[in-house]
């Protein structure tokens, strides 16, 4: 199939032969199945409305929840703008700090998406290379990598997660472990996900072993190293993706879990776990919109992403087609 | 057979000897066990006593000798938040976090497994959609949010059923039970609600996969052609070969639900382990810490050890494939 036979790949640029992948990409079977469901489409308008829209906090936000000279006490407890006492300027209400709930929202997110994200891509990179390894070299390396795989796969993550996290508390002092909370989450949520892009990559890994491409490769006299990363890697990583993307709704979900349970993100950088457990010991007061608007964000979130993981699947499966 | 059973055991004796090291080294390198123990106006010479007679002085894996044999016998020491040991809270915390599991993963084998079965036999009625969509839905509400929102509208909105705590127990010798009690009924309606739907969900989706899998199969078209009715069709055949990776998954599940438990308690402040286990997380109660290591890693052990010998039990295939190649148990 020669689609653009007057540009030769070979005198491309750089530069040219992305936009010719990217063309081809648009034209192709995946942007195809993409174009045909509406519901993965709102899925991924959403995913990307919520990255713009946390990452951009700072000038899309309408306040700033983290600068305490705007903040007014006489604007606590507002409800939502559209509800009898809520004002146009607080869309979702306030909290008990009169922080605009919208705004707080949206910080939040930031922080849950940089969790997320940071602890898949840690899980890929420890999988992928432990998965790559043990397909690769086999033998005993396989048999032991593959028996902690089979061992943490029994116990469920937050249970691994926790665990982490309690170890860490106690062997870091309280001081330390406020700054390092953080890395500390990104670490445990990564670790506790690594199997699943360990077992894939393996399996794939050992299946690309026995074709002729690393055999020439092995006959020219490359490292069995260099084969690995340059000519067996790229080959393995196309259901890495999929883990990968259903991977971060997960981890997603297990920040916001964790830092419900007050063992997550520190205070000071409240996500959208935070939000809901500081709104949920005002359920009871009525104050309902502290804790239901951050979660409804949260599951829109996990939701999306977890459509467009669904997607990538069927979409960059031959056999479904 | 023997054999087989004899190389799991040995597999779970290592990974239990492993979590005990990883709890023991808890101990050791979270900073000095005498420091945690004494205030700031006891003597070095006194702190060496101590140190002496709690046997902090010996070498590494001496020690370590000494946990395992206190460990064995469910000697963990003192918490050091509650200053009481560690036994005494976790038997007083079980029976909570049991009776609140056990519910749940009642309600999610006898609500799932015939919601599975339908959806898989009628997959294009609206109900089965209905299911299948909301089952969707349980997959990426986290537990935590469905408790709040329970709560929010059958305790805030509703006020008919209780947001926190067990209710009325009943002591059984050293068991406290709420199932004896209306109010300790009532309290348990919400979490174990909670707890069930993300397993829930899981079950029937696999019921469901099961179901459409084994209906395909020729002895299935066999049984049809024979003017079988359908219920025998659906229930004796179909449904019957359905159960061995759905007993599989429940009891691996099991432990899940115990540990989504700590979740669940937290919601709903209700008193078992999970919520003990998350305060010491919090407070840094290294004593609980290692205990409820242990426990549930010991819980998980002999949850795949009995999920491995059942499988063995319930299907024949297995047995005359092992033997026939030789004995070979690789699972």
């Amino acid at each position: 199939m020669t689609a653009h036979p007057h540009q030769p790949a070979a005198r491309l640029s750089t530069a040219g032969r992305l936009f010719d992948d990217f063309r081809r990409f648009l034209d192709g079977d995946v942007m195809h199945s993409f174009r045909r469901s509406p519901i993965v489409m709102a899925a991924a308008a959403i995913t990307l409305a919520f990255f713009v829209g946390s990452f951009g906090a700072p000038w899309v936000a309408p306040h700033n929840t983290f600068d305490i000279a705007t903040l007014d006490l006489m604007n606590a407890f507002l409800p939502p703008s559209w509800m009898d006492g809520g004002q146009a300027e607080f869309l979702l209400g306030t909290d008990g700090q009169g922080r605009d709930i919208l705004s707080a929202i949206l910080f939040g997110m930031r922080v849950s998406l940089i969790v997320g994200v940071c602890s898949v891509l840690f899980a890929m990179v420890v999988g992928i290379l432990l998965g790559l390894f043990a397909g690769f070299v086999g033998g005993k390396v396989d048999a032991i990598i593959m028996r902690v795989a089979d061992v943490q796969l029994s116990l469920p993550a937050i249970l691994i997660v926790l665990m982490i996290d309690g170890f860490a508390r106690s062997l870091l002092p309280r001081s330390v472990h406020e700054e390092m909370a953080i890395y500390v989450v990104i670490f445990a949520i990564g670790i506790s996900n690594w199997v699943q892009f360990a077992r894939t990559v393996r399996g794939s890994t050992m299946v690309e072993k026995g074709k002729d491409y690393v055999s020439a490769a092995r006959i020219i006299g490359l490292h069995p190293f260099l084969i690995m990363i340059r000519h067996v890697l790229p080959n393995v990583l196309g259901p890495v993706l999929v883990i990968g993307t259903i991977g971060l709704a997960l981890a997603i979900l297990t920040e916001a879990t964790l830092s419900f349970l007050g063992v997550g993100v520190p205070p000071t950088q409240p996500s959208l776990g935070t939000l809901i457990r500081v709104g949920n010991e005002f359920l009871f007061s009525g104050e309902w919109w502290m804790t239901i608007f951050p979660g409804v964000a949260l599951v829109l979130l996990a939701l999306s992403v977890n459509l467009l993981g669904d997607w990538l699947r069927d979409a960059l499966n031959p056999k479904l087609r | 057979m023997i054999a087989f059973i004899l190389r799991r055991l040995m597999q779970a004796v290592v990974v239990m000897l492993t979590v005990a090291l990883i709890s023991f080294a808890l101990f050791n390198f979270a900073g000095d066990p005498i420091n945690n123990m004494v205030g700031q106006d006891v003597s070095l010479a006194d702190r060496e006593r101590l140190r002496e007679a709690l046997g902090l002085n010996q070498p590494f894996w001496v020690q370590f000798g000494i946990f395992l044999q206190n460990a064995l016998q469910g000697d963990f020491g003192l918490s050091y938040r509650l200053g009481r040991p560690v036994e005494d809270l976790i038997v007083e915390r079980l029976p909570a976090t049991l009776e609140l599991s056990l519910t749940a993963a009642a309600l999610a084998v006898f609500i799932g497994i015939p919601l599975g079965v339908y959806t898989g036999l009628y997959r294009d009625t609206w109900l089965s959609r209905v299911f299948l969509t909301a089952s969707l839905a349980g997959v990426s509400l986290p537990t935590f949010l469905i408790g709040i929102l329970l709560i929010l509208i059958f305790s805030v909105e509703l006020n008919v059923l209780p947001s926190f705590g067990r209710g009325e127990t009943v002591e059984i010798g050293w068991w406290t039970t709420g199932f004896a009690t209306w109010s300790g009924i009532k309290a348990l309606i919400l979490p174990s609600i909670t707890l069930c739907l993300f397993q829930l969900t899981l079950i029937m989706r696999l019921v469901r996969a099961e179901m459409m899998e084994v209906l395909r199969t020729d002895y299935i078209k066999f049984a049809r052609a024979r003017g079988l009715p359908d219920r025998k069709v659906h229930f004796g055949h179909a449904l019957k070969n359905t159960l061995v990776p759905v007993i599989t998954v429940i009891g691996l599940q099991f432990g899940s639900i115990v540990a989504f438990a700590i979740i669940t308690e937290t919601v709903f402040q209700w008193p078992g382990m999970g919520l003990l286990f998350i305060q010491a997380v919090n407070f840094v109660d290294i004593p609980i810490l290692a205990a409820y290591l242990v426990l549930i890693a010991l819980f998980f052990v002999v949850i795949n050890l009995v999920v491995d010998l059942l499988y063995y039990f319930v299907d024949p295939r297995l047995r005359v494939d092992r033997t026939a190649a030789g004995g070979e148990a690789t699972p």
